[in-house]
């Protein structure tokens, strides 16, 4: 629902005047363009960290990612095994020892929470790199060549934005069987529409410009047109994208987990919750159980959608000249 | 392009995505897994005799292409299937489910519809004050939360009551049952299970429409027909809801009926943990008891839905702003 970028003067490839020149005059147009971008990105970064918004998101995100990558430091992973001598007594409230509690099985609810988050960003990061990949596919390729391609694609693009997301996810994910790999599957096989929609509009207007028009004539090749020079300049847009993907796609994971159909054999924040709502925790006011991995989910959905709000208003043109 | 070309173009597109669902409902269950081994599945102990018996039943020893045909003459007649886990035709088994989500869906819409819309006008008219700046805040986090997890802490506070929190209303269910309350009684009684996954859908959409409507309106505000307005000496309050908001009310209103989608995907997990008997509920215990031809009737009717919804939104779009017909 948000507004999409319809001018793409130059994102990321700054005005000439802004450029840092280099000491020694670059030799190839290649290179020129790389100190280009450096140069650009090192400007976004500038307006980045004024942004307040974003700085927070980034932070409570960075936490995750810590959490995420030093799980086995932060807790044993023989603590998500029931039979571990680590576990205590059943349905504890917090202690000093197990400071969220331990769930049904006597396992420490902090334990599960810190490796949850490992399944659930991975499920959420590879899921939306699957995403962009077959939106931007479909969409480069409708915006590009146009025509009966533009045509089939976007129809097909259409219907799949009709269908209900989560009853569609549900049929493929039962027919398919619980398993990480078909959550991540059905994630990206109903999220890609929006993308491709968004990246065919910039190529529209992109594929116009002059500068491609003059590469074009100087006898560029398609391949040559697209990855050099439309690819580059929705990279952006593509980056604010993905960001806000991701914290779509590990919403989805919860809610599939939650019923049923996410990997029995991987603990993420969404099966963290089914399991307590199948044990009756809530019923129960067994209340450490179902508050931190929900608490987790939001944060960092919370932390994706303010880094991706925050990267939209510096790299879209459109809102940046308010 | 004519009001009546415009119209015949809408119903048909629709038409045609309808189409593309049957298909794919068809290709979906077919292709992806065998039709008889999930019927049967959990039933051990059926000789061969019977899968073959079953096999012509379903008319699955005939070619794909007729197959497809028999399968769209019987869904326009209705037939949906039969549920071996209901024991009972899919069509009879989905009716007596719509009732109740259509009643809950129907009333936290119209409630974070009208609630929405009147934070968003306010967050709009005073833009970057600090009741815009939280409400934003709590847009963003409302947004963030799964549903179902807000509805299992909303169970906790006040239906079970936690700590402070007092008991105050039933857990989950439709009715007291065995209780057998007629009339006035009844309805009080639907009502008192109604409150909370009514309020936890109100709340968990709200944000979207005070979103749309905030942006809308800043928009409108920005036209001439706004300064001109105020160049006249109207007053603000006038500007404001006599020429800005109902000009701004048209994108939201379309807006919410393209929500639908959404909703009924939240309205699945929220049916799941209040325990409510409409066809969210049906869903959740479906996935469960891989009950496909439920699962595959139930996805035809919201695909259906969402699709007629999206038609009569760009219909009543097209009727209230003449110039989408023209353009």
């Amino acid at each position: 629902m948000r507004p999409q970028p319809t001018s793409t003067e130059p994102v990321i490839i700054a005005p000439p005047g802004h450029i840092e020149a280099p000491r020694e005059p670059p030799r190839t147009p290649r290179q020129i363009a790389r100190a280009r971008r450096k140069a650009a990105a090192k400007r976004v970064w500038r307006e980045y960290r004024k942004n307040k918004m974003g700085m927070a998101g980034l932070i409570i995100l960075g936490f995750f990612i810590f959490v995420a990558i030093f799980a086995p430091l932060l807790a044993s992973s023989c603590g998500l095994d029931p039979t571990c001598p680590s576990t205590g007594p059943q349905l504890q409230a917090p202690t000093l020892k197990y400071p969220l509690g331990t769930d049904d099985l006597g396992r420490s609810v902090l334990t599960l929470t810190i490796w949850g988050t490992r399944i659930s960003m991975i499920v959420g990061l590879v899921s939306t790199a699957i995403t962009i990949f077959i939106g931007v596919t479909i969409g480069l390729i409708a915006g590009y060549y146009g025509a009966w391609r533009e045509t089939v694609l976007m129809r097909l693009t259409d219907w799949f934005l009709v269908i209900p997301f989560l009853p569609l996810a549900i049929v493929l994910a039962t027919l398919l069987g619980p398993s990480f790999l078909t959550v991540i599957f059905v994630i990206a096989i109903t999220s890609w529409p929006q993308a491709a929609r968004v990246i065919r509009a910039q190529v529209l207007s992109l594929k116009t410009r002059p500068y491609v028009e003059r590469a074009r004539a100087l006898g560029a090749s398609d391949w040559h047109l697209v990855t050099r020079h439309i690819l580059p300049n929705v990279g952006p847009l593509i980056f604010a994208n993905t960001v806000l993907t991701v914290a779509v796609a590990i919403l989805y994971e919860s809610t599939l987990s939650f019923l049923g159909l996410g990997d029995p054999l991987h603990t993420s924040w969404g099966t963290i919750l089914e399991n307590s709502f199948g044990a009756g925790a809530p019923f129960a006011g067994n209340w450490w159980w179902v508050v931190p991995p929900g608490l987790a989910i939001v944060l960092v959905v919370l932390s994706f959608t303010m880094i991706g709000y925050a990267l939209d208003d510096i790299l879209n043109p459109k809102l940046r000249a308010r | 392009m004519s009001t009546r070309r415009y119209l015949i173009s809408k119903v048909l597109q629709a038409l045609l995505t309808l189409a593309f669902v049957l298909a794919f409902n068809f290709f979906l269950f077919r292709a992806v897994g065998d039709p008889v081994t999930q019927l049967l599945r959990g039933h051990s102990g059926i000789s061969g005799q019977a899968v073959l018996q079953l096999q012509r039943q379903l008319g699955l020893d005939l070619p794909l292409p007729q197959q497809f045909v028999h399968y769209v003459k019987e869904t326009f007649e209705g037939h949906l299937g039969y549920s071996y886990f209901f024991n009972l035709p899919v069509s009879q088994v989905i009716a007596g489910r719509i009732w109740p989500t259509v009643l809950l869906i129907g009333l936290s819409t119209i409630a974070s519809t009208v609630l929405g819309i009147w934070i968003g006008i306010h967050q709009g008219w005073r833009r970057g004050s600090k009741y815009d700046q939280g409400m934003l805040g709590f847009t963003l986090f409302t947004y963030s939360m799964p549903e179902f997890w807000f509805g299992l802490l909303i169970i906790m506070a006040f239906a079970v009551g936690v700590g402070p929190f007092p008991a105050l209303f039933p857990t989950g269910g439709y009715e007291t049952t065995g209780a057998g309350y007629a009339g006035m009684a009844h309805i009080v009684d639907v009502a008192n299970h109604m409150v909370l996954p009514f309020f936890v859908l109100t709340l968990s959409y709200l944000g979207e429409y005070s979103l749309i409507m905030r942006s809308s309106l800043l928009e409108t505000l920005g036209e001439d027909f706004i300064i001109t307005a105020r160049a006249k000496g109207v007053r603000e309050n006038r500007v404001l809801y006599g020429h800005a908001v109902p000009n701004a009310l048209l994108p939201t209103m379309t807006v919410t009926i393209l929500q639908l989608g959404f909703v009924l995907s939240g309205v699945i997990t929220i049916e799941l943990i209040f325990n409510w008997p409409g066809l969210g509920l049906l869903t959740a215990t479906s996935v469960d008891a891989r009950d496909f031809p439920v699962l595959q009737g139930l996805f035809l009717l919201f695909s259906a839905s969402v699709i007629v919804a999206n038609l009569v939104a760009d219909l009543l779009y097209s009727y209230l702003d003449p110039r989408v017909r023209a353009g």
